[in-house]
């Protein structure tokens, strides 16, 4: 393998070519970024970044003397893969031809249909999003985030510290339902009342008005609510559309093995884009956390090195992490696995506890709350019975209802 | 040197927050050996003490960056400058501290808890 292009060039592109270096490739090393920036750093974007505790320098992903000896191709992104002379084809013209390719062009965020085109409405994805909203927020006046999710509480709570009023609209009847599970969804998500920031459940969005600028939000059950700006933040979907054709299963993401590996020989994806088939949860999963777009990259390579034949340990349960108003929670595994959940050290209404998730009695998932030491500690537990994860039936109920 | 605590008191694999300014954290490696570093992560607001040890090494509990608790060097980013690492000496069953003289490597304002604003 000569020439290995890595496609995408946040966290997960960057701990591609790290891991190419670190293994022993010293062949050509392409990295391809639709955005003109260096890797950069994306949790701040919507905490000390947004506040203003922490700027653009302070976001770089790269050491001050790292070199991975390779080539930059920045600002222009990857449009069709070639599979014919394995090239990658670039908005801008270009090509770049590779015997290995990483994919990791990652997310975007989704947006509401109809916004588009009106002033004060705003996603959050990229430094250019971050830096219109902190403009944004600076003005001060109503916010309204669409999604309850964690961009949308981490922009609450950095908008109510700015002293910004602030309302939180989510669809669904318990905010993190799926990423926490409903009991503890709805714990997390009482910080936004005990800060002074209103959230409606269970409420859809029908519309933005205004003309030129945003105005109001009109909720589906004939609400409106005032707006100065709004955020949406409803998820975000992989950006795999230039993959359509090039004979890669696509699947919500670009499907892969338990190693990053796609159907295509010498071809392996990670990151935000890539559902990798996790056995803990019997099937193919795409997970958008920041500790994903770093670990993982290290196996997907290692795959990509040795041709898939390498034996490899599975990743580590997912984790994440989230700082809403000064308190910190901390999240590893799958919730939707679990049938129990119970608070094991602190107390719910003090915000400080540490929750464990079982199935059958096993430990599937935990959930710190201000309660770093003893996460850590579960979450290490639980990494090595991720070893050897239970068996989980196809038949078995994935309970819609969570614990 | 600042007597931290018995060693008997610090199992392998444990870490002891010592509450100075700046915290430091003491590490007894599961190879028996005893190491101190500044137990705030250059990074951000986090306690290393809470962080994942492995060997010579202790993953910072929030981003992943690792520290080599012998040198105090960090391995990759989101971390960039290294920790201070404190002199250690075990005596008669006591695990004593002398402090650095170097400046810290404190995070900037990173968590708003610290800044009293918003996270």
């Amino acid at each position: 393998m000569r020439t290995v292009a890595v496609v995408g060039a946040s966290l997960a592109g960057l701990s591609a070519a790290r891991s190419l270096r670190k293994q022993g490739f010293d062949g050509r090393l392409v990295l391809i970024g639709d955005e003109p920036h260096r890797p950069y750093d994306r949790p701040p974007l919507s905490k000390e970044f947004l506040s203003g505790a922490v700027g653009e320098a302070d976001l770089a992903l790269e050491g001050d003397d790292e070199d991975l000896d390779a080539e930059w191709v920045l600002g222009s992104g990857a449009v069709a893969l070639d599979r014919g002379d394995r090239s990658v084809r670039l908005a801008d013209g270009r090509s770049v031809r590779a015997d290995g390719l990483v994919i990791a062009t990652g997310a975007a965020a989704r947006t509401l249909p109809g916004s588009e085109g009106l002033e004060g409405v705003h996603v959050l994805r990229t430094l250019e999003d971050a830096r219109a909203l902190r403009d944004e927020l600076a003005s001060g006046g109503r916010l309204v985030v669409i999604g309850g999710g964690f961009i949308g509480a981490e922009v609450a709570s950095t908008a109510r510290g700015l002293g910004l009023e602030v309302t939180v609209v989510e669809a669904a009847a318990a905010p993190l339902a799926g990423p926490l599970g409903v009991r503890m969804g709805g714990v997390v998500s009482s910080l936004h009342a005990l800060h002074g920031v209103t959230l409606l459940c269970g409420v859809g969005v029908k519309a933005l008005s205004g003309r030129r600028r945003v105005e109001a939000v009109l909720l589906e059950d004939g609400r409106s609510l005032p707006a100065d700006a709004v955020v949406v933040g409803v998820g975000a979907r992989p950006c795999v559309d230039w993959l359509e054709g090039s004979g890669i299963t696509l699947d919500n993401g670009v499907r892969c093995g338990a190693d990053g590996s796609t159907d295509v020989p010498e071809v392996v994806a990670v990151g935000d884009c890539a559902a990798w088939y996790d056995p803990a949860a019997g099937g193919h999963r795409r997970v958008e956390h920041w500790t994903g777009a770093r670990e993982r990259p290290a196996l997907a390579v290692t795959a990509l090195l040795s041709g898939g034949t390498a034996a490899q340990q599975p990743p580590r349960p997912p984790y994440f992490w989230s700082d809403q108003y000064g308190v910190r929670i901390q999240f590893a595994g799958h919730a939707a696995l679990a049938d129990s959940v119970t608070v094991e050290e602190g107390t719910e209404a003090d915000r400080s506890f540490l929750a464990v998730y079982r199935r059958s009695g096993v430990p599937v998932a935990v959930l710190g709350v201000d309660r770093p030491g003893p996460f850590t500690r579960r979450r290490r537990q639980l990494s090595s019975t991720a070893a050897a994860p239970p068996t989980v039936a196809p038949a078995a109920p994935m309970s819609s209802h969570g614990p | 040197m600042i007597p931290v605590c018995r060693l008997a008191d610090l199992p392998r694999g444990e870490a002891y927050r010592l509450e100075s300014d700046p915290p430091v954290a003491v590490f007894h490696t599961d190879d028996g050996e005893v190491f101190a570093i500044d137990d705030t992560c250059t990074h951000q607001d986090a306690s290393l003490s809470d962080g994942w040890l492995e060997g010579c090494e202790v993953e910072c509990p929030l981003h992943a960056s690792r520290f080599d608790l012998r040198t105090g060097s960090v391995d990759a980013p989101p971390a960039r400058l290294p920790v201070r690492t404190h002199q250690v000496l075990v005596e008669d069953g006591m695990i004593y501290l002398a402090l650095s003289e170097a400046p810290p490597n404190l995070p900037p304002c990173g968590v708003a808890r610290l800044c009293g604003g918003a996270a």
